[in-house]
């Protein structure tokens, strides 16, 4: 069975050829079907130009791109089985919630009173069953979310393509965003692909994700993959928080000598432990502390869980660690 | 002692606390002029004109009787009259027509292509023409399509006469040359109102976010349907701004039928003549609230059409 979407070498540069910005650079990429894919970057990392490839709006300057085993070099976006969920969006204002759900199946030819059938399935899909007749002014963000939603999936569309689709909520909308888009795309199988620069995002929802940096994928895994073992340093201190040790604090706390990273939650106070420095802060964070030391010169942060005893800015402590917490990257 | 944390105010400190504290004062000193502007001197004439229009003149004295009557309206139902009005409004429809087909591939263009330096080519380019004389344009049009004039001369040059006189020789709208002609009046007209029609048309188009056009491809539209329900519902708002401008100054004008055209009877040169020579006020007002009334029935359509549902 054919990967529902795959890249081989794909290079989009802008610019003249002599001095291009590579926007995205030989990029080989397999997302298996029906897998809720996530893209993880920062701002201009390249992972928004990759979903624009996928839906056409953006053509590769190298490379090739195969949905479901297709070469779709060739093919205009309209003519492409993916919808896409914009950032913005992007509802015309002029129509009504129904009129906008029905409008990909308006402009294929279908008799109005079996599309409009159709938007109001997919408006109860997305629990906005009564607000057809609305237009898209009078609707909160997270309802126009759920229209822009609405609107795609109603093409039945082999890939669902979202673009930041949460970015604009608040946070409470956000969370329950997230788990319903997560049962919507149990529900229906179709393959998601979602761009973020929220990593708890791109951790909590997605099966398995990408993450880039200048216009490359620095790693591909699973969420915990990518969390407990990180290839890079980049993507170590990007896809959460994580205290990088350069190759020789690593070797003096028994590794090899390599870059390493310890994640803040694996570190606890421990009298007997291979850290020590003094306290420089601590941050409250509501579920625990965050300690601040300074070892042999090296900043190192720590999260104490609610309810630890809490040392006194400036005192001397140790700080421990499971062997298995200390993570050696094989890239600098 | 203590110092004191206000200190003593001067006469502007006590001023700028007064607007402070009563921030309405303010905005009523600030729109009274304006409104006393607008309120007398332009509603008000708009007024007196609606008042003249239903008085009456005497045909003998050659009088303006002041007493309430619909006698002069009724007089715009003459044949004669009635003609003007059709022949304006018909040239007027066909005006911003015009202006709106010719407009949108420029407007569109400016709108989402131009940028920096090609932005500001666009405004100069469209700006510039207002700039100068709208007498000198006219002038240099009657030139331009006279019998001897350059189109004349540049279809003799490229043996395509036969195509011109073609065209003169259609029925109504062809005449003995472009300039006494109709269709001459109608390229005068759309070549000074353009530029009306060009720049809120270009406004509308900007407001309209490119993921709108991407979205509708998305869904599977060609570029066809993209236009038809998208671009152009989107854009509504502004072909009707332009298209009061192109309507009523076309309605308006008693300059350029005089000038170019069959000296054909236009609303604007029936107004311009009955307050004149012929001392006619009542029916020069009554002519003069036609226009008003043509676009209040036009954008009441317009409305009802959805025009501004995009708004």
């Amino acid at each position: 069975m054919p990967a529902a979407v795959e890249f081989r070498a794909v290079s989009r540069h802008f610019g003249p050829a002599s001095a291009p910005v590579k926007a995205v650079d030989a990029v080989d990429l397999t997302i298996a079907e029906g897998a809720f894919f996530a893209m993880l970057g920062p701002s201009g990392s390249g992972k928004t130009t990759c979903l624009r490839l996928i839906s056409g709006f953006e053509s590769p300057t190298a490379g090739e791109i195969r949905i479901f085993g297709q070469d779709v070099s060739a093919t205009p976006p309209h003519l492409r089985n993916v919808n896409t969920v914009f950032q913005d969006y992007a509802l015309f204002p002029h129509m009504n919630v129904r009129d906008n759900v029905a409008y990909g199946l308006m402009v294929k030819g279908m008799p109005r009173a079996k599309r409009y059938a159709k938007a109001e399935e997919m408006l109860a899909l997305v629990h906005l069953d009564a607000y057809g007749s609305r237009k898209p002014g009078q609707l909160s963000g997270g309802q126009r979310q759920r229209v822009a939603l609405a609107r795609a999936l109603v093409n039945e569309p082999r890939v669902l393509l979202l673009d930041e689709p949460l970015g604009a909520l608040d946070l409470k909308l956000r969370e329950a965003m997230q788990d319903e888009l997560k049962s919507l795309q149990k529900r229906l199988g179709i393959t998601f692909v979602f761009v973020t620069h929220d990593q708890h995002e791109a951790l909590s929802m997605a099966d398995s994700l990408a993450v880039f940096n200048q216009g490359k994928i620095a790693q591909i895994g699973t969420p915990a993959e990518i969390y407990t073992q990180p290839k890079t340093r980049f993507v170590a201190d990007f896809v959460g928080s994580s205290n990088l040790l350069p190759p020789t604090l690593t070797q003096s706390l028994g590794g090899p000598a390599k870059w390493a990273s310890l994640r803040p939650e694996t570190l606890r106070l421990d009298a007997n432990g291979p850290i020590a420095g003094p306290v420089t802060a601590i941050r409250y964070l509501g579920a625990g502390h965050r300690i601040s030391l300074n070892a042999h010169g090296h900043d190192i942060a720590a999260i104490l869980p609610a309810g630890s005893a809490l040392p006194e800015p400036g005192t001397e402590i140790r700080l421990g660690f499971a062997p298995e917490a200390l993570h050696i990257m094989d890239e600098a | 002692m203590m110092t004191a944390i206000f200190p003593a105010r001067s006469l502007a400190d006590r001023l700028t606390t007064l607007f402070w504290r009563k921030p309405k004062l303010l905005l009523a000193l600030m729109l009274t002029p304006p409104l006393l502007w607008l309120g007398v001197i332009y509603l008000g004439s708009l007024a007196a004109l609606l008042l003249q229009s239903f008085y009456s003149i005497d045909e003998f004295s050659g009088m303006v009787v002041p007493e309430f009557t619909l006698k002069t309206y009724a007089e715009l139902l003459r044949p004669q009259n009635y003609d003007i009005i059709l022949r304006t409004l018909l040239m007027s429809a066909a005006v911003t027509l015009g202006c709106a087909i010719l407009a949108f591939p420029i407007a569109y263009y400016a709108a989402r292509f131009a940028k920096g330096r090609w932005k500001a080519v666009f405004y100069l380019g469209i700006m510039l023409p207002l700039w100068s004389s709208y007498l000198v344009k006219v002038y240099a049009w009657k030139l331009i399509l006279a019998k001897e004039g350059i189109i004349t001369w540049a279809t003799d040059a490229t043996h395509t006469s036969g195509i011109l006189n073609a065209i003169l020789a259609l029925p109504v709208i062809g005449g003995n040359s472009l300039s006494t002609s109709y269709i001459g009046m109608f390229a005068v007209f759309t070549y000074v109102w353009l530029p009306y029609m060009i720049l809120p048309m270009q406004a509308a188009l900007e407001r309209v976010p490119t993921s709108m056009l991407e979205a509708s491809q998305d869904l599977g539209a060609t570029r066809a349907q993209t236009f038809r329900t998208v671009i152009l519902p989107l854009a509504m708002p502004g072909v009707i701004a332009g298209s009061i401008f192109t309507f009523s100054l076309t309605m308006g004008d008693y300059i350029i039928p005089q000038i170019v055209g069959n000296s054909a009877n236009f609303i604007g040169m029936a107004v311009y003549q009955l307050q004149g020579t012929a001392g006619n006020i009542p029916l020069a007002a009554a002519f003069a609230v036609i226009p008003i009334l043509i676009m209040l029935v036009y954008l009441a359509l317009a409305k009802r059409a959805g025009a501004f549902d995009a708004l």
